[in-house]
């Protein structure tokens, strides 16, 4: 329909709109999924449920940096997430949410190139928008090919190969990191992606409330100060674990 | 003072455009933007040559026909303004001055810098009114009391002219802005609630329709905005649009 | 041909209740088969589409601009006024009325503005209902503000957008009728001819601005909508588009032109700047209540600044001549508009002026800024002597009372309004004539009607602030969709008119000749170079002062550039395609005629009133003497091959309830 209507603008009828009665027996469910701002309501909730994955992840990350105690520590987190079945289970939403926030994401790419076919020759958008904002696409692949890296590094080697056992029985997945950490190219790698992470939350934490209509003058700074300072200490937390382990193994 | 224009030129929608390029000469700081085109083109028609399209009526900066994407931004350097509004003297001698239409596949071009913005009615037409007769017989206007400040954000709301500068700007061609000014404003006022469900139901389904991309919160629409309609509408509808919608019968 | 004003008999308050009363009706059922054209989609055309749209009619909407809510009607800051008394000052209709009456220099139709006056209030509560959002005070009432030198405070407003909003209200009122279909809309579309069939307006030849193609359009009435001529002058605060054409082709297919000669120049505009200028800017008429003018007392300090030498701030108070405190010390800077602005013309023409090309008064808000700032100085219990504290506190009010319009002055001319004086210069800003009509809105033309600035007859000589608004929504929303029921009730069994009548068939036949000819005339010189010579014509001879011989001299002038125009003026482009160019030439053309007939008009009427100043007819003070015994009557213009040959229709105007008075203002 939309098509007819651009190849008919010069019909003065067009402005008639024939199309509306169809339109307005849209029922609130079809609105709530086939609207644009339903991929939006999508986007922003599962954002924030991966900002809540991120925190318990890191929680459970930074056991690796407890001193003697690290290795038994680590190790039996590892077992306690891959075989407690509630947890395994919030492991699947959560790689589910992940794929939908990826492939919701990508939908609205494509359908934001097709509003724009022509470019423009001189853009100057630094002077109205952060950077970040922009570039949530970049960001989000980049972080995307990082946890394709990341769990076929830790998550694949722990399922799929045979790894030597500690004390406890438990497989030394301690091992497995304090390995793969010792190679700069990951941890400059490992940084790196924590970098894009930050930029992609310090944009996307404040958006997805105002995607579900959270503005309000009141509150919207406090939002912006905690996504801020979420932005930074959440991939900072992660980026100190590699670097840590890698001097501490100089 | 002298400058190089890259303009635009596009002689019909299905046409191939591309840039050209003019030199003005004996600008005057003084001149509008606009007056700045208005030279150009006498001296196209004195040449024999076509002079370049653009929409402007009121040239006050209130009607919302001017819309031009000046050097990256829409309605050039300045805040608000529009086109019209903008004067010569935000430009240095010997400058180059890029000049595009907004760009929207919404927006089909018509000519060179002019585009059709009657999406705009449309997503209006679908919803954006109070359904009360012309009757007169309504209430006194005072029956109704109604907070100053929620009047006070209903105006700003209401202020938006309909230029397209957000669409313009929008990296992702999106009509938020504008669509969720017009739900704030009638959703703000008590003669607007009965039909709110309705209509932000039915205007982000016009929305939709018309092909605007959708909303990535990058807040450049409102910067560029003549009229600095708040990103606080776009939260509204958004809020507006759930409610409605999960809600809704 | 004598014309029947159609004044309803009876007492004033009574008249338009008993109109409503025994005027023909059309039922429902029969509405659905009338169809109605509306030209113009400002305040008249927009209410006037959306009420007869709701009434039932097929309503066929045109505006030039690329929506209907771009009509210019958009840029009206002031406000619009209201008989309701929310205040408690002793407002009513009558003195609405009376006033509107007295402002227009007792030159307008005492029912027609009566009228005006009753439907006032159902325009606000309309407008509410319909979601504008207007000011309110802190207990959510709506706010009002006094307004042009009248005693009450009855002007409703929405900050200084009160056209836009009201405007805003009219387009969704509008769209709404788009979408069930009553409406259908045609923008980016021109009327390029009326086409009379068998005596009656029936149709419309328009041109489609985008694709350049001329249409047929059949309706059984014709609703004019097309706003004021103000652009005759090239120069105006009208909007670039604004033009006469669809009011002209109608004057020309038999409807009569009115008072074409009443024009306002509005008093404070920021001045031209140079040749390139394209239109100018009004800055709103509140800024005069805090605004004191005036200009240097001697010649050389006047040269001095306008050689840039002198800054106004270092001319002493003493040598300073605030020439309208001087002139009319009780009502001072807060003069009617007339008055002002023909006193700002005085002075400059005198060799006072204060910009490089000698046309600019100063607006000085530095006596303003000292007096609230020592007043918020003293409430604040702060030193009330310390200059630097009193200036920085006096601005900060300034800046609440007036902040955007100092902020739009500084973008246009990059001068900082809170530091030196504004300058400022009268500016064409509305035109009171236009198309003659009936009680009924109805022209000489049976079946077309004309609202809001198109039509003349509410205004008088001389419009006052915040009245248009009110006029165009009053006919648009509460007149005219009855008393066209009046002559439509004849149509009931007429069924569609064709358009392929010989009727229509020459209309349009002579409009693609009329394009043609422009589009393939060997010229050279571009439509603007003549629309800017019309306008220093028409300023120079037909401006804020006309005299005798010098309108003669014009009429002349304007005959030699017409036909100069026709010779060498050069359209590029084809017409079917977009040409902006062959429009502005079409338009052009028909201003080039008005004009004439302005000169003309303003030439007969050897009196001095409201807008029109004929320099003949001035008091040894220099101000306007009207002459009730000879003039009292409203000019209607009968057209004839050509302007010079128009025939003057003299229609006599009668009060009954109100005296004629001199205006003072001293």
């Amino acid at each position: 329909m939309a098509n007819t209507l651009v190849h008919n603008f010069f019909d003065p009828k067009f402005v008639t709109l024939e199309i509306i009665p169809n339109y307005f027996k849209m029922s609130g469910a079809s609105a709530l999924i086939k609207s644009s701002l339903a991929k939006k309501y999508w986007m922003a909730l599962t954002g924030l449920f991966l900002c809540f994955f991120l925190i318990v992840h890191l929680a459970g990350n930074l056991t690796l940096l407890a001193g003697d105690s690290a290795r038994a520590g680590f190790n039996a987190y590892t077992k306690f997430m891959t075989s407690f079945v509630p947890i395994k289970v919030a492991s699947y939403i959560t790689y589910l949410g992940i794929l939908f926030h990826a492939v919701d994401g990508l939908l609205l790419t494509l359908k934001n190139r097709k509003a724009r076919p022509v470019k423009y020759a001189y853009e100057k958008p630094q002077v109205n928008s952060i950077w970040s904002s922009r570039n949530m696409g970049v960001l989000g692949t980049a972080i995307f090919v990082f946890i394709v890296l990341h769990m076929g590094n830790f998550w694949f080697r722990y399922k799929f190969t045979t790894l030597p056992t500690d004390v406890d029985g438990n497989f030394d997945m301690y091992g497995v990191v304090v390995e793969s950490f010792k190679m700069e190219w990951y941890v400059g790698l490992y940084v790196l992606c924590m970098a894009a992470l930050a930029f992609h939350l310090y944009h996307g934490f404040w958006s997805a409330f105002q995607t579900l209509g959270v503005n309000h003058p009141k509150y919207t700074p406090a939002i912006k100060k905690l996504g801020f300072g979420f932005s930074i200490l959440i991939p900072l937390g992660f980026a100190i674990i590699p670097i840590a382990v890698y001097v501490m193994n100089l | 003072m002298k400058l190089t224009l890259k303009v635009w030129r596009q002689n019909g929608p299905k046409e191939k455009g591309k840039i050209a390029t003019y030199q003005v000469d004996d600008i005057s700081e003084d001149m509008s933007f606009l007056e700045m085109m208005d030279v150009l083109n006498n001296e196209l028609i004195e040449k024999g040559e076509d002079p370049v399209a653009f929409d402007h009526d009121c040239r006050e900066g209130i009607c919302g026909a001017c819309s031009m994407f000046i050097n990256g931004e829409a309605h050039g350097p300045g805040r608000g303004i529009t086109t019209c509004q903008l004067h010569m003297r935000s430009f240095n001698d010997g400058d180059t001055i890029y000049i595009e239409p907004w760009r929207a596949a919404a927006f089909p071009i018509i000519k060179d810098l002019v585009v059709n913005r009657s999406a705009f009615d449309r997503i209006i037409q679908s919803g954006g009114f109070i359904s009360v007769n012309t009757s007169g017989n309504t209430l006194d206007a005072n029956a109704i009391p109604i907070p100053k400040s929620d009047a006070d954000a209903a105006f700003d709301a209401a202020t938006c002219i309909g230029c397209g500068a957000c669409v313009a700007t929008c990296k992702n061609s999106s009509a938020m802005l504008f669509t969720s000014a017009k739900i704030s404003q009638l959703s703000l006022l008590p003669q607007g609630k009965p039909e709110a469900k309705e209509r932000v139901v039915n205007m982000v389904k016009q929305m939709d329709l018309e092909g605007f991309g959708n909303c990535t919160n990058t807040g450049a629409c409102a910067v560029e905005c003549p009229k600095g309609i708040s990103l606080e509408n776009v939260a509204r509808m958004n809020r507006e649009f759930l409610l409605a919608s999960t809600t809704k019968s | 041909m004598a014309l029947d004003e159609k004044i309803p008999e009876g007492p004033l308050e009574q008249k338009w209740t008993k109109h409503k009363n025994n005027i023909r009706l059309v039922n429902p059922a029969n509405k659905r088969l009338i169809d109605v054209i509306v030209i113009g989609t400002g305040l008249a055309g927009g209410s006037a589409s959306a009420s007869l749209a709701e009434m039932g009619y097929n309503v066929k909407a045109f505006c030039f601009q690329d929506s209907p809510r771009r009509a210019h009607s958009i840029a009206a800051q002031g406000g619009i006024n209201a008989a309701k008394n929310y205040q408690n000052d002793g407002d009513s209709v009558y003195r609405l009325f009376y006033d509107t009456i007295k402002g227009g220099d007792y030159r307008s139709r005492e029912a027609n503005v009566y009228r005006l006056a009753e439907v006032s209030t159902n325009i606000i509560d309309q407008c509410v209902a319909q979601g504008v959002p207007f000011a309110r005070d802190y207990g959510g009432l709506l706010d009002n503000r006094s307004f042009g030198g009248v005693q009450v405070s009855r002007t409703f407003y929405a900050k200084g957008q009160t056209g836009q909003q009201l405007l805003l209200g009219a387009y969704s009122a509008m769209s709404r009728q788009i979408s069930k279909g009553k409406i259908e809309m045609f923008s980016r579309h021109e009327m390029l001819d009326m086409v009379i069939v068998d005596g009656k307006a029936r149709g419309i030849i328009t041109r489609n601005l985008v694709t350049g193609e001329i249409d047929r359009h059949s309706a059984h009435a014709v609703v004019l909508c097309s706003g004021g001529y103000g652009n005759v002058f090239y120069l105006s605060t009208n909007a670039m588009g604004s033009n006469a054409t669809a009011a002209w082709k109608a004057h020309k297919r038999g409807a009569y032109m009115a008072n074409p000669c009443y024009t306002q120049i509005h008093p404070t505009c920021i001045p031209v700047s140079g040749d390139y200028q394209s239109k100018l800017t009004l800055m709103s008429e509140s800024l005069r209540n805090d605004g004191r003018i005036w200009v240097p007392k001697t010649k050389e300090h006047a040269k001095a600044v306008q050689a840039g030498e002198l800054k106004p701030t270092a001319i002493k108070e003493e040598d300073r001549d605030y020439y309208l405190e001087r002139r009319y010390p009780s009502f001072g800077n807060l003069v009617p508009r007339d008055v002002a602005s023909r006193a700002a013309k005085e002075r400059c023409d005198a060799g006072y002026g204060v910009n490089k090309t000698g046309n600019a008064v100063f607006l000085d808000f530095s006596s303003a800024i000292v007096r609230y700032g020592k007043v918020e100085a003293n409430t604040k219990g702060l030193d009330s002597n310390d200059e630097a504290l009193v200036q920085k506190l006096g601005k900060d009010v300034v800046a609440a009372k007036y902040g955007n319009l100092f902020q739009m002055y500084e973008k246009i001319t990059d001068d900082n309004p809170y530091e030196t004086p504004m300058k400022i210069f009268p500016a064409v800003h509305y035109t009171m004539g236009g198309l003659w009509v009936d009680y009924n809105l109805m022209t000489t033309v049976p079946g077309c009607f004309a609202c809001g600035e198109a039509n003349f007859s509410d205004h008088g000589a001389n419009r006052l602030g915040a009245s248009a608004l009110m006029q165009g929504l009053a006919d648009g929303y509460f007149v005219l969709p009855y008393t066209v029921g009046d002559f439509l009730a004849s149509d009931i069994r007429t069924g569609p008119i064709s358009t392929d009548s010989p009727e229509f068939e020459a209309a349009e036949k002579e409009v693609k000749e009329r394009l043609s000819a422009f589009v393939n005339n060997p010229g050279t010189k571009p439509v603007d170079h003549y629309h800017r010579q019309l306008g220093k014509i028409m300023w120079e001879y037909c401006g804020m002062a006309r005299e005798g011989e010098g309108l003669k001299k014009a009429i002349v002038m304007i005959q030699e550039l017409r036909e100069d125009f026709y010779k060498n003026v050069r359209v590029p482009g084809k017409e079917d395609e977009f040409n902006p160019e062959l429009e502005k030439a079409s338009r052009v053309a028909d201003f080039l005629e008005l004009g004439e007939l302005m000169c003309k008009d303003a030439l007969d009427r050897n009196e001095s009133c409201g807008g029109h100043f004929r320099e003949e007819m001035q008091t040894e003070e220099g101000e306007a003497l009207r002459d009730d015994k000879n003039y009292r009557y409203v000019s209607a213009w009968e057209w004839f091959e050509n302007p010079t040959d128009a025939k003057l229709h003299a229609i006599e105007l009668t009060f009954d309830n109100v005296e004629l008075k001199t205006r003072s203002y001293k």
